[in-house]
């Protein structure tokens, strides 16, 4: 199969699955055993004020209209209006998601950057000091929690030798750059302001290391065994007796076949990364979506709840395509 | 004819958990350019690692320990990998596998692994390569345009086995290693690809290695046979003899295992099974399967001797005197 028509076929299929989470995340809302309108204006409440909240909010009419008044809105990008700020669910997650996109997409860079040269050094020398080297390096950062080694990096760096800022995502004299896609670094880099990309730089550098490190070392596991995997293979007896030597045969016979998996695990991990670490921003007073999407569970805010599951679920299934993309373009075996 | 390969001596051994496999036990080989000597013998025998030895491919747990590899005059075990990687490996040598499929890789097309060969060989860039890879295809009977772009899963076994010798001829060895190169076939696919190399390897005036545990079709296809047992050449001799006149025991009982359609006489195996390499046998390594055991094979590993010319036997029943049991 060529590799447009299998893309168009997951495009498709993801139609289909983010059709079945909106239906899911709809029947969880509406059966969580808590009464939004009881939550929004408390227990005392006149009736009056409660059979118009219940209007305004729609859920005085039958469940199965409630659903297809849910399904219009998301079909034209309207995830209805959030009890707690009473803006648009779509503003708020735009407000929110860039500081969380940002944070992922340095720790994913940090983390493929160090974890797939580290997984294939170690595979390449197995059972040498480095590869026992990395190895309990990879074991540390699988095992430590990140709230742990959030918490031991913040009390050096920004505690004892006071050299990193401990929370937020600019000082709070930094002027932001204008908006033009919500991520920091960039912006102030359109923007030319050096000194605002200095500052948000340095704000970003201990959580993107914290989510980086625990990534890097699941990388850097699977890529090692991926690639010891591989390197027994016959096709590399092949490439060896073709006498194109060492290098060749592990960059390009060995490498390219190693990454399959590893690439499942990188897609995976930044994933989950875009929910919004919510561990990792709550430490560092970071405003991304994951602590969003929390306090909104906390306050019962029901339209900002379902609305930022399914943009999770979006991005999560955007990410997955995208894995499936460079699985198809990696293995010719997968366009099927 | 000059020599183009003599191995001396050669000695490999395989570390493993259990203790240290001697795969190889001294052995010695030797074939004349555009000679093609067969190897044959049961699983496990060493055919296989004197194969990759003299492509110099053993890795760990494997170790050459001993013995020497001349090849056009020049001992290659004292030669550095890169050196290989220079001058030998893909350039006067090249190999083809048993398992077709597995032994390309899965996710480059037919044509790029083809390209890649003739670019080591030649030096040069693998767009350049690729424009002489039609023609390689061509060579082995399979229609290039349809062909080239096809990768590894999309091949039937017999026309891998055809892209593997496409790749292993289009670098013109002085060398071609082919080992069990039919044995994953379909029989008659087997035929076919033995009549392509018989063919190609007529043409193209290479030496072979045949590496093969059917004694029919190496002494079919090669000058020469080497048989081996339990990591030692026990006989040599070129291939109608071989079968007219066995000396040793094993290769006797290896040409009486071989069914005869229309033959009256009885099928019959060599008893007992190939040894433990860890702790093989004392003496002959054959001794505890053979009919014509006597003291002197418990204790006392025999010494390949020429017994008529160009017929070598490691066995005592032919030395000093002993005549055929």
């Amino acid at each position: 199969m060529k590799l447009e028509t299998f893309i168009i076929k997951r495009l498709f299929l993801m139609l289909i699955v983010l059709f079945g989470v909106s239906v899911v995340v709809f029947v969880v809302a509406r059966a969580i055993p808590a009464d939004p309108v009881g939550a929004i204006l408390g227990g005392n409440a006149p009736i009056e004020l409660v059979d118009e909240m219940r209007r305004r909010l729609g859920l005085d009419k039958p469940l199965f209209d409630q659903f297809l008044d849910f399904m219009s809105g998301v079909v034209r990008g309207d995830l209805g209006v959030s009890i707690k700020s009473n803006r648009p669910v779509i503003k708020d997650i735009a407000e929110f998601f860039p500081a969380t996109l940002e944070l992922a997409i340095v720790a994913a860079l940090i983390s493929i950057i160090l974890g797939v040269p580290l997984g294939i050094f170690s595979a390449v020398h197995r059972n040498k000091l480095v590869d026992h080297f990395c190895r309990v390096f990879s074991i540390l950062g699988v095992s430590m929690p990140v709230f742990w080694t959030g918490l031991l990096l913040l009390i050096l760096f920004y505690y004892r030798l006071g050299w990193l800022p401990g929370s937020g995502r600019v000082g709070i004299f930094t002027v932001m750059p204008p908006k033009v896609t919500g991520l920091l670094l960039l912006d102030s880099l359109l923007a030319g302001d050096f000194g605002a990309f200095k500052d948000a730089l340095s704000h970003i550098i201990l959580p993107a290391v914290v989510l980086g490190y625990s990534a890097t070392a699941s990388i850097a596991r699977i890529m090692r065994s991926s690639m010891l995997d591989v390197l027994r293979q016959d096709f590399i007896r092949t490439a060896k007796a073709k006498g194109i030597g060492r290098r060749l045969v592990i960059y390009r016979h060995a490498l390219r076949n190693a990454l399959i998996p590893v690439v499942t695990v990188i897609g995976l991990t930044f994933g989950s990364l875009l929910e919004g670490a919510v561990l990792t921003e709550t430490i560092f007073g970071w405003p991304g979506l994951g602590r969003y999407i929390v306090n909104s569970l906390l306050l019962l805010d029901y339209p900002a709840i379902m609305g930022g599951t399914l943009f999770v679920a979006v991005v999560y299934s955007l990410v997955n395509l995208v894995v499936d993309i460079i699985y198809a373009a990696l293995d010719p075996r997968m366009r099927v | 004819m000059s020599r183009l390969l003599d191995v001396e001596n050669l000695r490999v051994i395989f570390h493993t958990y259990r203790g240290t496999i001697k795969a190889l036990n001294g052995i010695r080989l030797w074939l004349n350019e555009e000679e093609r000597l067969g190897i044959v013998g049961e699983t496990g025998c060493g055919k296989s690692v004197s194969a990759l030895s003299v492509m110099r491919l053993i890795e760990a747990p494997g170790e050459i320990i001993d013995g020497q590899i001349l090849f056009e005059g020049n001992d290659i075990l004292k030669l550095s990998e890169e050196d290989m990687d220079r001058h030998i490996r893909g350039k006067r040598m090249s190999m083809i596998f048993q398992e077709p499929i597995s032994a390309l890789n899965p996710v480059f097309k037919v044509g790029f692994q083809i390209a890649e060969t003739i670019a080591h060989c030649n030096d040069i860039s693998i767009g350049d390569a690729y424009k002489l890879v039609p023609e390689s295809l061509e060579m082995v009977g399979l229609d290039w345009k349809r062909s080239i772009d096809l990768y590894p899963h999309e091949l039937s076994g017999g026309m891998a086995q055809r892209v593997m010798i496409a790749m292993a001829l289009a670098i013109k060895p002085k060398l071609l290693i082919a080992d069990e190169p039919t044995s994953a076939l379909d029989v008659t696919i087997q035929a076919q690809i033995l009549q392509l190399l018989d063919e190609l390897v007529k043409i193209g005036k290479n030496a072979v290695i045949l590496i093969t545990h059917d004694l029919g079709v190496a002494s079919e296809f090669c000058d020469r046979i080497t048989v081996m047992y339990a990591g030692n050449v026990i006989e040599i001799s070129n291939s109608e003899e071989i079968f007219d006149e066995p000396l040793h025991p094993y290769t006797k009982g290896l040409i009486s295992s071989i069914p005869i359609i229309g033959a009256s006489r009885e099928l019959t195996g060599i008893p007992g099974s190939v040894p433990d390499l860890v702790s093989p046998p004392s003496g002959c390594r054959f001794h505890p399967r053979c009919d014509f055991c006597f003291d002197r094979c418990r204790t006392e590993p025999p010494t390949l001797s020429e017994i008529s010319p160009g017929h070598f036997v490691a066995c005592h029943l032919y030395s000093d005197g002993v005549k055929e049991g």
